[in-house]
């Protein structure tokens, strides 16, 4: 996807996530949910790559497996130039301080028994980079930098609003200075009004800091506004991934176009007037998936080949990648 | 168009420890017969309140201090929330679409049990005659094979199928009017495109009266005719689709719609105008616009003067802000 490999901070290939079904007294495998199935992409430094899809696409999954919270089936996740998908846990540790997570629960992601200094903290001390007086300078350094008020410090999460709590949770993340942010669905269970408050923050962080974003989401519209890149999920396999604007103006996937489509847009005149995509049935499960493109079913283009072979995602030129044959 | 529903300075209060919460304060809008209705604001605003107010399924502490809610030329006040001229009114002419259709669904009858309940109860029908009504209704809303799907349990069902179950109930009796709260917040955008245009369908073949209450603006641009903005207990403009989303009058509908990102904006064209600080503790309002401290468009009056009433602006649009602003 580019020329010099060392602006690359993530790179995923042909990654495999597949959880085992089981069954009975001797927890015999009888399927496999394939939540993830064979991805390829990459992330540049600096930039946000936009995951999106409905829910149950291996979104989630995805970002789980590029922090390594789970171990992958196969396949690799280059970090930084270092496969993790095999990486021992001891050296995983040290690692994993390069990257953070916000995850998309302000509520449940916070213990509601610690102060929210002590949650902001909690990497500083677990990865042993500040202790003592220090850590509570650096805390309040972070609290400043998400646009908290340092002295509110010492109160537990259920005094704070869901955006502020929200905050603490992007302070969490950053605390240990990471390269890398894992964004899953960090504004879906905030108000509207609140929404983009959150999203500013995390662009203005990316600007100061220099960060590397992968943000997961459902809403494609917010994706779209924040990333550089897209990339389009269905049933664990990426559909399309291009350039945030080029999506918009030159969606090539039939469930792109579907999904874009979809998405109701503020202004009664233009929604008037726009064709709408409305996909027949539902998402097939992830235990069973078609055959060939698992997208054929539903789709309004299909031809007898399309239940044949998985289409590869190929380039069509403009660093524009889809998975169908039909293009 | 006749008025089906007529709402008049609903006020719905709950009583707490902490003190005096006016959820609905002072709430009046109309429902025409056949028209789709958006009531949009946040959580906490009381949209969903006011609903609940006049399906009179407001339970302790919560209390209808004052107002006048007329349906269908009836005066829904002078009956009890538990009267029998209520409960033939809720669930045959006055429904209710929920958001979690999981919670709604009771899990241990099958649908089939669900849906021939109101029928049995509100039409008198009997089992044969209701039990075909309900495959019927299934068919209606794309339940695929619903003569064996009927007698499903509700966990055999998807959200979006589920949702889907939640509107056949909703039009089981011919209702002359639905309230969908948030009724699709809960699934995928592409089954919400699905159930919004089968709803919007369905409603203009039956000539049934809609309203849709939603935080997502883009929700409403779509179908709804008319629009009522919320913000805390009160209505604070209301106008058609075009003029709310066109023209926004108020500094709160116009802060909604220019913090939220529109699809086809270009990557780092606009950053987002958030709307600053945080939705008001409807606990002890002051009596000045709630809006107030959130406000970038205030004048000296709103310092001072109580909260202002909806004035109208232009055909049917009203506002409840003392500054004149227009525009985006």
């Amino acid at each position: 996807m580019d020329d010099k490999n060392n602006n690359t901070m993530v790179e995923v290939k042909d990654l495999k996530m597949y959880f085992p079904i089981v069954r009975g007294l001797f927890r015999r495998k009888i399927g496999d949910i394939k939540a993830v199935d064979e991805i390829s992409f990459k992330i540049k430094k600096n930039e946000t790559l936009g995951l999106v899809g409905e829910s149950g696409c291996g979104k989630t999954t995805t970002g789980r497996c590029v922090l390594r919270l789970y171990n992958p089936s196969s396949g690799s996740i280059i970090f930084n130039g270092k496969d993790i998908s095999t990486m021992h846990e001891n050296k995983l540790k040290t690692l994993r301080r390069n990257m953070g997570a916000i995850f998309q629960d302000p509520f449940g992601s916070l213990n509601p028994r610690q102060t929210a200094g002590s949650i902001v903290g909690d990497p500083l001390k677990v990865h042993n980079i500040t202790a003592g007086k220090d850590l509570r300078d650096k805390v309040a350094d972070l609290f400043r930098l998400v646009g908290l008020d340092p002295s509110m410090m010492d109160r537990v999460p259920h005094e704070f609003s869901g955006g502020q709590r929200q905050r603490i949770g992007v302070a969490r993340a950053l605390a240990c200075s990471p390269s890398l942010v894992i964004c899953d669905e960090p504004i879906s269970a905030l108000d509207v009004s609140i929404q983009a408050q959150i999203i500013n923050l995390l662009e203005e962080l990316q600007e100061k800091l220099g960060l590397t974003y992968l943000f997961i989401a459902h809403d494609l519209a917010v994706v779209q506004h924040i990333s550089d890149r897209v990339a389009v999920m269905y049933l664990g396999r990426i559909m399309e991934i291009t350039s945030s604007s080029e999506l918009y103006e030159n969606p090539l996937h039939p469930y792109t176009k579907a999904l874009l489509s979809a998405i109701p847009i503020p202004d009664p005149k233009a929604e008037r007037t726009r064709q709408r995509i409305v996909l027949k049935g539902e998402v097939p499960s992830p235990v069973m998936p078609p055959a060939g493109c698992h997208f054929h079913p539903r789709c309004q283009m299909a031809i007898p080949e399309c239940s044949k072979e998985r289409p590869p995602l190929r380039d069509v030129g403009n660093e524009h990648f889809v998975a169908c044959i039909r293009v | 168009m006749a008025t089906i529903l007529d709402v008049e300075n609903l006020k719905t209060y709950f009583k707490t420890e902490y003190g005096l919460v006016k959820a609905a304060d002072g709430v009046s809008f109309r429902i025409n017969e056949g028209e789709i209705v958006g009531l949009v604001g946040e959580s906490g605003c009381g949209k969903s309140v006011s609903i609940l107010s006049v399906m009179q399924l407001i339970q302790a502490p919560g209390k209808i201090v004052d107002g006048k809610i007329t349906f269908d030329g009836q005066d829904l006040r002078q009956y009890k929330s538990n009267s029998s001229e209520m409960r033939s009114i809720r669930g045959s002419k006055m429904t209710m679409i929920f958001q979690e259709p999981m919670t709604s669904l009771n899990p241990v009858l099958t649908i089939a049990r669900q849906l021939t309940e109101t029928l049995e109860l509100h039409l008198q029908m009997d089992r044969q005659a209701s039990r075909e009504r309900a495959i019927e209704l299934l068919r209606m809303v794309g339940v695929p094979d619903a003569p064996s799907r009927v007698d499903d349990y509700p966990h055999q069902f998807s959200g979006g199928m589920r949702q889907r179950v939640m509107i056949a109930m909703a039009l089981s009796c011919n209702p002359k009017i639905i309230f969908a709260d948030e009724p699709t917040t809960a699934v995928d955008v592409t089954t919400q495109a699905q159930l919004l245009e089968l709803m919007k369908d369905l409603v203009t073949e039956h000539h049934t009266s809609l309203v849709i209450v939603t935080h997502n603006l883009g929700v409403v641009a779509r179908y709804a005719q008319r629009i009522y903005v919320m913000y805390s207990g009160r209505i604070i403009e209301s106008g058609l689709s075009e003029d709310i989303f066109e023209q926004p009058r108020h500094p709160y509908t116009i802060g909604l719609l220019n913090s939220v990102p529109k699809l086809g904006e270009r990557h780092g064209a606009r950053k987002l105008i958030p709307i600053e600080g945080l939705p008001p503790n409807l606990i002890n309002m002051p009596p000045t616009c709630a809006f107030l401290p959130r406000c970038t468009c205030k004048v000296d009056k709103c310092l001072t003067e109580p909260w202002p009433e909806l004035r109208l602006v232009n055909g049917q649009h009203y506002v409840s802000c003392y500054a004149d602003i227009k525009g985006k």
